[in-house]
């Protein structure tokens, strides 16, 4: 039997793997994530119907909010399919740079976010009256969401070590991630009104550096995080 | 190789381990006896490089730990109390994505050997989910030598199998013992560990508080020996 030490990319691609596998046979999280989701979505379509000015003026806040939620229900998951069995011990166990685990993890997480958001969208076009062909408005996602998952598989690394992994998560995600919320709902806030993009660079820059500076101190710190 | 010396461990104020000295030589297989809360389980998770040690001095087939631990974990096989497995996965996936981990070439091949080793080759893919203990078990066996490692170490391993899967352990374990394989077992199973271990050691209170050989000639049985040594301490522990 021959062994090769497995490359960088060649572990976070077999964790990766693992968990599109895990989802393909239970689907459990993307379904709820994409029924709270949608229920969320419906909920505030509802509260806000009678007011058609700040309808307009929310409806940015109401896409981010949708997604943040529904990102937490899966990042509880994700994290709790690691716990049942010790199977992040196996994970530890391994003789691969431990950092590939948080970057398996994030890739597997912005996936499932990227699938809830696709199905999302075409609800919330037709429900607030928004056109979603806007490449801006979709760079914002992108970059939004890198964010929000960087940060929040992190923390839910954090978590998953405590009892009380499911209600700590989003005590310890939402005061972290507020900056890249307020920023991703300015900027999308932006392009859906027309804005100019030289009033919107501002929050996207604050968004790509809030990104990169997030994935730095996961790398750098993520081998601690997880340790006993 | 495993080459323990003053080996520490403590959580918030309570010393779990204390100053323990212990070697495992290759080819070796030593069965650790000891009470509930005695430390086995600390002392294996620090082994597998999966706990940190307080004091002390660890080195697993040369490479000192915490240090080098990633050189050293390619070379350990962990068996614990958990699976370690992925319950929507089937055996056979389980067993890819752990040999994706070690870097394993000819992944499908090895993994077929390991599961008709284990006897689970039919029941390949099934969702783990819905195994039995054993089969269970028996799946965590093949996960902790698939790759071949040169340093075993397992949490009560017999656990939830029947003879036939029993006797399937200790035949496995005696071919990687003949192979070179330096094997430590926590068991409460004195049986299993008179029919396997060449050297029992027994862990009261944090440290090794006695230790025989089967080539020792003694006429007192195994179980005598263990009530001896828990006795023993319990009259005078050696100081902390």
């Amino acid at each position: 039997m021959e062994i090769k030490s497995p490359g960088f990319l060649a572990s976070i691609k077999a964790i990766l793997w693992k968990d599109i596998a895990i989802e393909w046979r239970s689907r459990q999280m993307l379904s709820a994530m994409m029924i709270f989701a949608l229920l969320v979505i419906l909920i505030f379509n509802f509260a806000l119907e009678l007011d058609a000015r700040a309808r307009i003026n929310v409806t940015a806040g109401v896409l981010w909010a949708t997604f943040a939620f529904a990102g937490t229900l899966g990042l509880n998951r994700s994290m709790a399919i690691e716990k049942e069995g010790d199977a992040l011990d196996g994970l530890l166990l391994a003789p691969i740079d431990r950092s590939t685990i948080y970057f398996g993890k994030l890739l597997g997480n912005l996936l499932f976010m990227f699938v809830v958001e696709l199905i999302t969208l075409p609800v919330y076009s037709v429900l607030y009256n928004v056109n979603l062909f806007n490449a801006g408005l979709l760079l914002v996602i992108v970059l939004g969401s890198l964010g929000y998952a960087a940060v929040g598989t992190l923390l839910a690394s954090m978590a998953v070590q405590a009892r009380t992994r499911d209600l700590l998560l989003p005590v310890l995600l939402f005061p972290v991630v507020i900056p890249a919320l307020v920023a991703a709902i300015r900027a999308s806030s932006g392009f859906l009104s027309g804005l100019e993009v030289e009033f919107i660079m501002p929050s996207l820059n604050l968004l790509i550096a809030y990104d990169l500076v997030m994935l730095a101190l996961a790398y750098m710190f993520f081998d601690f995080v997880i340790e006993e | 190789m495993i080459e323990v010396t003053g080996l520490s461990k403590r959580f918030a104020n309570k010393h779990v381990l204390k100053g323990l000295e212990i070697t495992v030589t290759p080819g070796e297989i030593v069965a650790l006896l000891g009470a509930n809360g005695a430390g086995k389980t600390t002392l294996l998770r620090i082994l597998a490089a999966l706990s940190n040690p307080t004091l002390g001095k660890i080195k697993i087939g040369g490479h000192a730990l915490p240090a080098e631990a990633a050189a050293a974990r390619g070379r350990i096989g962990f068996l614990g109390h958990k699976t370690l497995l992925y319950s929507d996965l089937s055996a056979e996936q389980n067993l890819l994505f752990c040999s994706r981990l070690y870097g394993i070439q000819n992944a499908n091949s090895r993994v077929d050997e390991v599961l008709e080793l284990v006897n689970l080759f039919r029941r390949k893919r099934d969702p783990v989910r819905i195994f039995s203990r054993g089969m269970l078990q028996r799946l965590s066996i093949g996960r902790a030598i698939l790759h071949n490692p040169q340093v075993l170490l397992l949490d009560e391993a017999h656990t939830g199998l029947d003879q036939d899967s029993a006797a399937m352990l200790n035949e496995l374990l005696r071919s990687l013992s003949k192979e070179g394989a330096t094997i430590l077992m926590a068991s409460h199973d004195l049986d299993r560990v008179s029919e396997l271990a060449y050297r029992v050691d027994v862990l009261v209170s944090g440290r090794i508080a006695a230790s025989r050989s089967k080539s020792e000639k003694s006429s007192s049985s195994l179980a005598q020996f263990y009530a001896d040594a828990l006795q023993s301490e319990k009259r005078g522990p050696r100081g902390n």
